[in-house]
């Protein structure tokens, strides 16, 4: 079987920061792909680079079997790539259904069908109820929850999730956890997600790759990596807790 | 035409569809109520209101601010007024001339900012630059007569002539009452369809709007061209109501500001707030004028610092403008956006 994303000896520099260093890994399509680390171990800007938001400096990004890397964020997404922000940015000052139109009209010119759309994704994550809220007056985890249907709604076949279960309470963590876990079973989206709670990667993951300082340093099945000795002396040495929770 | 009909008012409440008819219905019969100079100050408010509609797709839906609308307003005032004096084609062919030329002006503007990414305040800057560039340019172009001014001769027939747009200020009211409301409309499509959510999300966060799939650059382009094509209209009907140009007035960055006044005082980003601003600005400063006329007062300049009280008023106030709080009062708000 053949990946979905192929990352090969991907690099980024800022200045004289080498932020993201060879990184090389495959996600099979239809798998739950986790990428931990530190902070500042380069996650974000690996993220950055296959969403378009920022060039690679070497290194090939491969998507469904065409380069993708150096394409512009809306192009990427435009090929089957939705991203959420580690930050979460809804269009603040429209209502939650609108949020989701604007991303189910990506591939629809209909906004009564983009609506209906939009309106089966919100049941999904959730929100219907909400519907005619203003973005802004949403608490953080249903903004998080947002930044997830807007980026499902462009109907991508991979979707990139920037921490968004940082800074949930662990209920809604294992809210948002069988919500991506029901979507990937039910819609066979690839997902990819950047997080730090453990707890959700041993529950969603199917593999984690660890990156450190810019490198890899672990790649496979959550339970052989959080026993790899390298990662639990960079990593997981300081989340102790957080692994006797999960 | 049912079908039509029910597109343009799907989504509104029996009671807004009521009001609107009920409003239209007056302005239809204002004319015959009213004198010459209320119907002027009419005119002025449509006019004002038809202006601040085409801004507002830029600023209101688009999220980009241009403080040089006078260029494009000129550029369709000129182009109209030379087609009509030096080769005798009507103000209705002018304003199809006119159209494309300030959609090509508003293309150049924004793709020299979009490209090179000139936002915000230096957007403004740009648009304003380059309504200067205009002011001086024609102040020197002796196709149109230049500093001296473009004079259109004045209509001596006793009939109304709607193709060639002369005659009493009658015809020239429902003639921007219809361009008002043309222009409404057309907003009201815009705003329900693709292009008016792509470019609320644009106005709301350009990133994110670009990661879920907007090619906003060519989105932003869209906005800019289709305000500076409509508010063409407002520099021919300009050129023909008054029957003079001079590009120290038409160009001028007074302009500018007088087609934002409405909108911002109304509501940006809402269809209803540029016509409500107009009326709000206009009427109250025209009563203001006339307060001081029947005082025996004479006071320069006392309707610009009318103009900025009202600014800070509303500013200070509602920053939403005035629409958007009134409409939720009588229960016909627009969406939320």
């Amino acid at each position: 079987m053949t990946a979905l994303l192929s990352l090969a000896a991907v690099s980024k520099r800022f200045r004289g920061l080498l932020a993201v260093d060879g990184v090389s890994f495959d996600v099979a399509e239809g798998t739950l792909f986790a990428v931990i680390g530190p902070n500042g171990a380069g996650k974000t800007t690996l993220f950055n680079m296959i969403a378009g938001a920022t060039p690679p400096d070497g290194g090939t990004i491969a998507f469904a079997g065409g380069p993708i890397g150096g394409l512009s964020a809306d192009e990427v997404c435009r090929r089957g790539i939705a991203r959420t922000f580690q930050l979460v940015r809804p269009f603040p000052a429209l209502s939650v259904e609108d949020n989701v139109i604007v991303g189910a009209l990506l591939h629809r010119h209909d906004v009564g069908a983009a609506r209906q759309h939009a309106h089966a994704v919100l049941r999904r994550l959730d929100l219907f109820d909400k519907r005619r809220q203003r973005a802004a007056t949403l608490t953080l985890p249903d903004r998080k929850r947002l930044e997830v249907a807007r980026a499902l709604a462009t109907g991508p076949r991979l979707l990139l999730l920037d921490e968004v279960m940082a800074g949930l309470r662990p209920t809604e963590t294992d809210r948002m956890v069988a919500t991506l876990r029901e979507l990937n079973r039910e819609t066979g989206v690839t997902i990819l997600l950047i997080e730090h709670v453990m707890r959700a990667v041993m529950a969603l993951a199917s593999r984690v790759l660890v990156l450190d300082h810019g490198t890899v340093i672990a790649e496979g099945a959550p339970e052989t990596v959080v026993r790899d000795p390298a990662v639990v002396r960079s990593y997981l040495g300081q989340s102790h807790h957080e692994l006797g929770a999960g | 035409m049912a079908g039509i009909a029910a597109r343009l008012t799907d989504g509104l409440s029996r009671r807004t569809v009521i009001w609107l008819v009920f409003l239209l219905a007056a302005l239809v019969i204002a004319p015959w109520l009213l004198n010459d100079y209320l119907v002027t100050v009419l005119i002025l408010i449509l006019y004002l209101a038809f202006a601040g509609q085409a801004w507002n797709i830029m600023m209101g839906f688009a999220g980009q601010l241009s403080l040089g609308h006078a260029l494009y307003a000129g550029l369709g005032g000129y182009i109209a007024a030379v087609l009509f004096t030096r080769y005798g084609i009507g103000p209705w062919l002018g304003f199809l001339a006119a159209m494309p030329v300030a959609a090509a002006a508003g293309a150049i503007i924004g793709f020299l900012a979009f490209r090179f990414g000139v936002t915000g305040v230096y957007f403004a800057i740009l648009t304003i630059a380059f309504a200067e560039f205009a002011r001086i340019g024609f102040d020197h172009l002796a196709i149109v007569n230049a500093a001296a001014g473009l004079f259109l001769p004045v209509a001596q027939s006793a009939h109304n002539d709607l193709w060639r747009l002369r005659g009493d200020p009658t015809m020239f009211y429902y003639v921007m009452l219809a361009a008002t409301l043309v222009a409404l409309l057309l907003c009201r499509l815009l705003m329900r369809s693709r292009i008016g959510y792509f470019w609320l999300a644009i106005r709301e966060d350009e990133d994110a709007a670009r990661a879920v799939g907007i090619p906003t650059f060519r989105y932003k382009m869209y906005a800019v061209m289709i305000s500076a094509a409509l508010t063409s209209f407002t520099g021919v009907f300009y050129a023909f109501f008054y029957n003079n140009l001079f590009p120290e007035q038409v160009f001028n960055i007074s302009q500018s500001i007088q087609m934002i006044l409405g909108p911002i005082i109304g509501g940006v980003g809402t269809l209803f707030g540029p016509i409500l601003g107009a009326f709000v600005l206009t009427g109250l400063a025209e009563s203001l004028n006339a307060a001081l006329t029947a005082f025996g007062l004479d006071l320069p300049g006392a309707e610009q610092v009318f103009y900025g009280v009202c600014l800070l008023l509303v500013v200070g106030a509602l920053p939403e403008g005035i629409w958007p709080p009134l409409a939720r009062r009588c229960g016909i708000a627009e969406r939320a956006s």
